[in-house]
């Protein structure tokens, strides 16, 4: 997975590869599956015999009508192909991918241990559910596996896009390893857990080959529509046939294919396809995989997001935010032993605390030095303090109250007064307090706070704005749940949860008629993403866990769960967009072609021409070639999605309309207007 | 134009009123009449030993089915052996078998198409037995039908409700009642009532001649209360027994306005909380107002191109200051022509107080148009699912542009229901178009046809969208008792009416058992002002485009050419 191929939209390869595919899926076979864009064939290969046999209809003097018959046969081929060319385009980008996916997919031989301690290599495709494997480092995982010995490094950069190697350990929630990814470093013992050939990056090359792309729900039920519409203009064509012929009004069968054409929703026949492997695509772009379309549409309707507080709503690591001096000691002198102490502490939470006391201006110019002569004094589970003894004897520690407090009376100080208030008010926040001393002075608290990921609580308010309601699950203490509930935005929250909570709040939530949407990692996770209408599982996490989950997120963001909600939405919008744009599109082109079709018979048609346009022939051509031309016109949009901000569902409706809906009965008038300035002087010129 | 404005004015508390008992009635909740209805009808219950269990939908359908057809069966044998039975003090003959079948077929339907003339076709048993029952269990059927529809959008359960129940008390509680008060008013009015043979008068000019009575205010009530609108006499509301006067006139569009109207404001009081009061759902309401604006449209349509009067006739000196008056009775004018032909085609009850034949081109298009959507109000009950099947369209398109898969009163729309929908919609079309194209096209067809060119096709067009939409009215003009006009116009209304049924009733079915999803502001929002308007553009797009090129080649051809 190239990055380059993320940013730009159609690569020239792609472009050539999609031309000739264009083309090849002209082929009747294949275009039977799409009715649309099939009934448009038909029409093509109707009037090209029209343009070599002209009297073919029992019209004896067809004769004059070959020029305009051929020039509507090119038109209608046009459509078609640009059509075909929209979906190979789709499905190249797909392919593109695959074919980066497949070159990690060739591992040969694998060293499998057998039970009685010897090793053999064994061809990679041979090896079954829990054959024991031994990779080592440089060496190529053989199928996904589960870890049962060992450490190392792996890179995942292969399915991930992610560079930076991965831990990979027994136990825990970064045992499971995935087939195609590289041990980097040291070796791995591994139980292998799938078969060959249905491994993950196997599921995931299917997914984005489009071999096993099936139609989704709601496609399938748009398809009907459109077919339907097909039907039903169909039958209007044919019926006017035999009502004209009454009527003593002569139209030409080309022109009567030109009316079916125009009229049956080709603009949408021919990207719908298009949208749907798009949007697939915008999901793997982001680095999800979604194990079905259904999956990705469901994401449209999510009504409760599940997130879990940690790592999801809040950074993993709690972080410095305030530093309290003890009544008596000057706040400068509490943040310089604070800097002191976490100089040579490289935990997430000391690095916060450096860098809180530098933002608080703390006088560090010696740093470097101080380094050098100090002993660092590391963190161990029976001390529960860490700090350093510097040159000149002086201590300094931070660590846990009880620690510190016994330390500290130990050394014969007297525990300031306020200090239990302030530690308690910390602990009421929801924080961490850690207590600092100078040679068992004790100096002050620093408070240590889960952090909330910047921008979340906008984010939060807009999904609230699109009818979506987050609950946030934490091991937590209901106080400290609520001071971070109340942070971050959510609607509500579950404090001190254990693995079934979760699914019981899921159950509920579906009782109500709500679609929810989780995410999750663990094995006891797995249930929960199964309950759920949307799972979205880390790729991190077990295999257990992705097994449940209806997607998988590579890059183990918990967050992204949001984008994918979007995308969803953004989906089905596309799809609806067009729909509208193509049906709109159709009143234009009645105010062109209806009128010129009867205007030599019934010369008071004239007063419906409103375009004023410059023959019948030039007026039903320009809708013709209208009708084509919008097609790779909304490719774009269609690969990219419609614009899409989170709003309420009305205003979204209102917005889309005015776009789609106005603007699609608009666009074709000036469209239509503007190709026949252009071509009926030319036509003119041809004498029709 | 004050004459419209009071039909409607009063048209409006009065379906809101009718909309409440109806939904009490088909609720079963407590009404007014229950101490003598209930009496009335256990005894039906008990004789025709109907059980009141409730049916699951395919159940439903397939009682309504099958009681119409033995309602047919008999119809048809009577009609074919009249002659030979009791009431028939004017010696009529039987009927010819295509006709029969016509005529059973149209009135069973709820169409009321008339290829026969009541006063020299039908005896007293015949107007009475078949014509008047069937206006009553034809208007009973399509109201179940709507009202089986209905409860199945809202309720979580296919199995509810029994059509032999709704259908009697449809009949007793509803119809029965409200005819009897107009036919009072009609004998008020002038109609007569009786089972006396025809009068024979000499004329002031010496010549004899017959005056047609009968049981004319007891049909004429039902006729229009039923929305069936087959007259007693073959020129229907336009002779004078009948219709007498403006009052008669205003009484018979309120009474084929009424139930329509009330079966949208049933449906909304069923969609919103049964235990708060509520005047008129909002849902409903919504509904209700995209049908008003359809019909508001067609009715200034219609009014202005009759009150603009015929160019061509004032060219032959007669005045149009009046408006165009041919085909018109002088006793109702312009006003109450133009409306009365809107009401009786978007209502689809096909009576008529002038000749629709004569109206202007574009006068004319209205109620052809109106026919073509058959949405607009539309017939007892059947009107309001006919709307449905767009309103779930308009939900299908509107909920993908905001992203969500399309859902109805917390139900997914999904591709069954879909396939079902858009097959529905189709019918109706389908039905129009084709047989249209056949009669044209074959010499049968364009035997029956006596106007040449543009109205020729109108008229055509015309028969079949009113047999379709089992309206029924006739562009009359057409000489349309013929083997192939009784067959195409019977098969039509029979396709018409029953295909669209079970199909609407098997959506409604399948609806009823799916999962139910809650509403929140990321939801479509069906029943605001926004969802009216685009609930209007799709039904006008779908229709429009469906039968544009048809009229185009029709009445606007012909209007163009009479204005140029």
């Amino acid at each position: 997975m190239e990055t380059t191929s993320k940013k730009s939209f159609i690569t020239g390869e792609i472009m050539k590869s999609s031309i000739l595919e264009a083309f090849r899926k002209l082929n009747p076979v294949n275009m039977v599956k799409n009715p649309v864009l099939f009934v448009v064939e038909i029409g093509f290969i109707l009037v090209l015999l029209l343009a070599i046999f002209p009297n073919m209809m029992g019209d004896d003097n067809g004769g004059h009508l070959r020029l305009y018959n051929a020039i509507v046969a090119v038109i209608l081929l046009v459509t078609i192909l640009f059509a075909n060319f929209a979906e190979s385009i789709a499905e190249g980008r797909g392919k593109a991918q695959v074919q980066t996916l497949k070159k990690t997919n060739t591992v040969t031989e694998a060293r499998v241990l057998l039970s009685d301690g010897t090793q053999v290599m064994k061809q990679a495709n041979e090896l079954i559910k829990g054959d024991i494997v031994i990779v080592q480092a440089g060496e190529v995982i053989p199928n996904d596996g589960e870890v049962i010995e060992g450490i190392a490094t792996v890179d995942e950069s292969a399915i991930t896009g992610e560079s930076a190697p991965v831990v990979k350990e027994r136990g825990g929630d970064f045992s499971s390893v995935t087939g195609g990814t590289t041990v980097t470093s040291d070796w791995l013992k591994i139980e292998i857990t799938s078969l060959p050939g249905e491994s993950f990056l196997d599921k995931m090359i299917a997914l984005i080959e489009g071999a096993s792309r099936k139609k989704t729900p709601n496609e399938i039920a748009l398809n009907t529509l459109l077919v339907s519409l097909t039907i039903i203009f169909l039958l209007v064509v044919v019926t006017l046939y035999p009502m004209t012929t009454y009527l003593n009004v002569d139209i030409p069968v080309a022109t009567l294919i030109a009316l079916i054409v125009c009229l049956i929703p080709t603009t949408i026949g021919g990207l719908l396809s298009a949208i749907g492997i798009a949007g697939m695509d915008r999901v793997t772009q982001f680095n999800v995989i979604a194990m079905s379309g259904r999956a990705v549409e469901a994401c449209g309707d999510v009504d409760t997001l599940i997130l879990d507080k940690t790592g999801t709503i809040t950074y993993g690591n709690r972080l410095a935010s305030e530093f309290s001096p003890v009544l008596g000691v000057d706040k400068k002198e509490l943040i310089r032993a604070a800097w002191l102490s976490s100089l040579t502490d490289d935990t997430p939470e000391g690095k916060s605390i450096l860098s809180l006391a530098i933002k608080l201006n703390v006088d560090a110019a010696d740093e470097k030095k101080i380094i050098k002569t100090s002993d660092p004094i590391s963190f161990t589970a029976q001390t529960r303090m860490s700090g350093l003894d510097m040159q000149n004897g002086t201590k300094i520690r931070k660590g846990a109250y009880d620690s510190i407090k016994n330390r500290s009376v130990a050394a014969g100080h007297a525990l300031p007064k306020d200090l239990e208030g302030l530690v308690h008010q910390v602990s009421s926040l929801g924080g961490t307090p850690l207590v600092v001393t100078e040679n068992d002075n004790i100096l002050g608290v620093i408070y240590l706070k889960d952090v909330v990921k910047p921008g979340l609580k906008e984010r939060f308010e807009l999904l609230r704005a699109m009818g979506i309601k987050t609950i946030m699950c934490t091991g937590d203490n209901p106080l400290t749940a609520a001071t971070i509930a109340k942070e971050a935005g959510v609607d509500g929250f579950i404090a001190e949860s254990k693995p079934e909570d979760k699914i019981n709040v899921i159950k509920e939530e579906q009782a109500q008629g709500k679609i929810v949407a989780m995410t999750g990692d663990g094995t006891n996770d797995a249930p929960a993403l199964a309950q759920a209408n949307v799972g979205l599982a880390m790729n991190s996490g077990t295999n257990a866990a992705k097994e449940a989950a209806n997607m998988v997120d590579l890059d183990s963001n918990p967050t992204k769960i949001i984008e994918v909600v979007e995308i969803g939405k953004q989906l089905l919008m596309t799809r609806g967009a067009l729909t509208t744009f193509s049906i709109a599109n159709d009143v234009a082109k009645y105010f062109a072609i209806i009128p010129a079709m009867l205007m030599v018979a019934v010369p008071e048609m004239g007063a419906l021409n409103v375009m004023q346009l410059n023959s019948p022939t030039s007026a039903i051509i320009s809708a013709l070639i209208f009708n084509a031309i919008i097609i790779p016109l909304l490719i774009p949009i269609a690969m990219k999605g419609v614009k899409y901000k989170p709003m309420s569902a009305s205003k979204l409706l209102s917005r889309n309309l005015l776009v789609y809906g106005l603007g699609g009965i608009i666009a074709p008038f000036i469209g239509i207007k503007f190709i026949d300035l252009i071509i009926g002087p030319i036509l003119r010129m041809m004498g029709l | 134009m004050w004459q419209i404005a009071l039909v409607l004015g009063i048209y409006l508390p009065l379906v809101i009123v009718a909309g409440h008992y109806l939904y009490h009635v088909t609720m079963q909740q407590k009404t007014w009449l229950d101490p003598v209805m209930n009496r009335i009808d256990n005894i039906i219950y008990k004789i025709s030993g109907i059980k009141q269990v409730n049916m699951t939908g395919k159940q439903y359908v397939l009682a309504l089915i099958l009681s119409n057809a033995i309602m047919v069966l008999i119809g048809y044998i009577i009609l074919r052996i009249q002659s030979a039975l009791f009431l028939n003090p004017n010696g009529i003959g039987t009927m010819e078998a295509t006709l029969s079948f016509n005529t059973i077929i149209s009135f069973m339907t709820n169409t009321n198409l008339q290829h026969y003339s009541g006063e020299s076709g039908l005896s007293y048993l015949s107007q009475m037995l078949v014509i008047t029952f069937m206006m009553f269990t034809s208007a009973a059927t399509g109201y179940a039908a709507c009202m089986a529809f209905c409860r199945r959008l809202v309720a979580k359960t296919d199995t509810l409700g029994n059509f032999f129940v709704d259908f009697v008390r449809v009949i007793t509680r509803v119809l029965i009642p409200i005819s009897f008060i107009v036919a009072l008013i009609l004998v008020f009015q002038g109609s007569p009532q009786t089972f006396n043979s025809n009068e024979t008068v000499h004329t002031i000019e010496g010549n004899m001649q017959d005056i047609a009575l009968g049981p004319i205010a007891s049909l004429e009530s039902i006729k229009h209360v039923g929305t069936n609108g087959g007259g007693f006499n073959g020129a229907n509301s336009t002779t004078p027994f009948e219709n007498p006067t403006v009052i008669s006139n205003i009484v018979e569009m309120l009474s084929m306005m009424l139930l329509p109207g009330a079966c949208v404001v049933a449906f909304s009081l069923m969609v919103v909380n049964r235990k708060r009061k509520t005047l008129f759902g909002k849902q409903g309401l919504v509904i209700f107002a995209a049908m008003s604006i359809l019909f508001l449209i067609g009715l200034t349509t219609c009014y202005l191109a009759e009150r603009a009067g015929n160019p061509i006739i004032g060219e032959l000196g007669i005045t149009q200051d009046l408006g165009s008056m041919e085909g018109k009775e002088m006793r109702f004018g312009v006003a109450q022509s133009a409306l009365f032909t809107v009401v009786t085609t978007a209502f689809t009850t096909g009576s008529v107080n002038n000749m629709h034949d004569t109206l202007t081109p574009l006068g004319g298009m209205v109620p052809l148009f109106n026919m073509m959507l058959n949405v607009v109000f539309g017939g007892k009950g059947v009107g309001l699912m006919n709307m449905m099947m767009y309103v779930m369209l308009t939900i299908f398109i509107a909920c993908l542009m905001i992203g969500r898969t399309p859902q109805f009163l917390g139900k997914k729309i999904e591709e069954k229901e879909m396939k079902l929908i858009a097959l529905c919609i189709l019918i109706h079309p389908a039905i129009i178009l084709v047989f249209s194209a056949l009669a044209v096209s074959t010499v049968a067809g364009v035997e029956g046809i006596t106007n040449p060119g543009a109205h020729g096709l109108s008229q055509v067009l015309y028969e079949y969208a009113s047999s379709s939409a089992n309206n029924g009215s006739g562009f009359e003009g057409l000489s349309d008792n013929s083997t192939f006009w009784n067959v195409t116009t019977g098969l039509a209304m029979f396709f018409g009416r029953y295909l669209s049924i079970i199909i609407q009733l098997t959506i409604a079915s399948l609806l009823a058992k799916k999962l139910w999803h809650s509403e929140s502001v990321g939801t479509l929002k069906t029943d605001n002002a926004m969802f009216t308007f685009l609930l209007v553009a799709i039904v006008l797009m779908i229709g429009a485009l469906t039968f544009l090129p048809a009229l185009a080649l029709g009445p606007i051809t012909e209007h163009l050419q009479i204005r140029s």
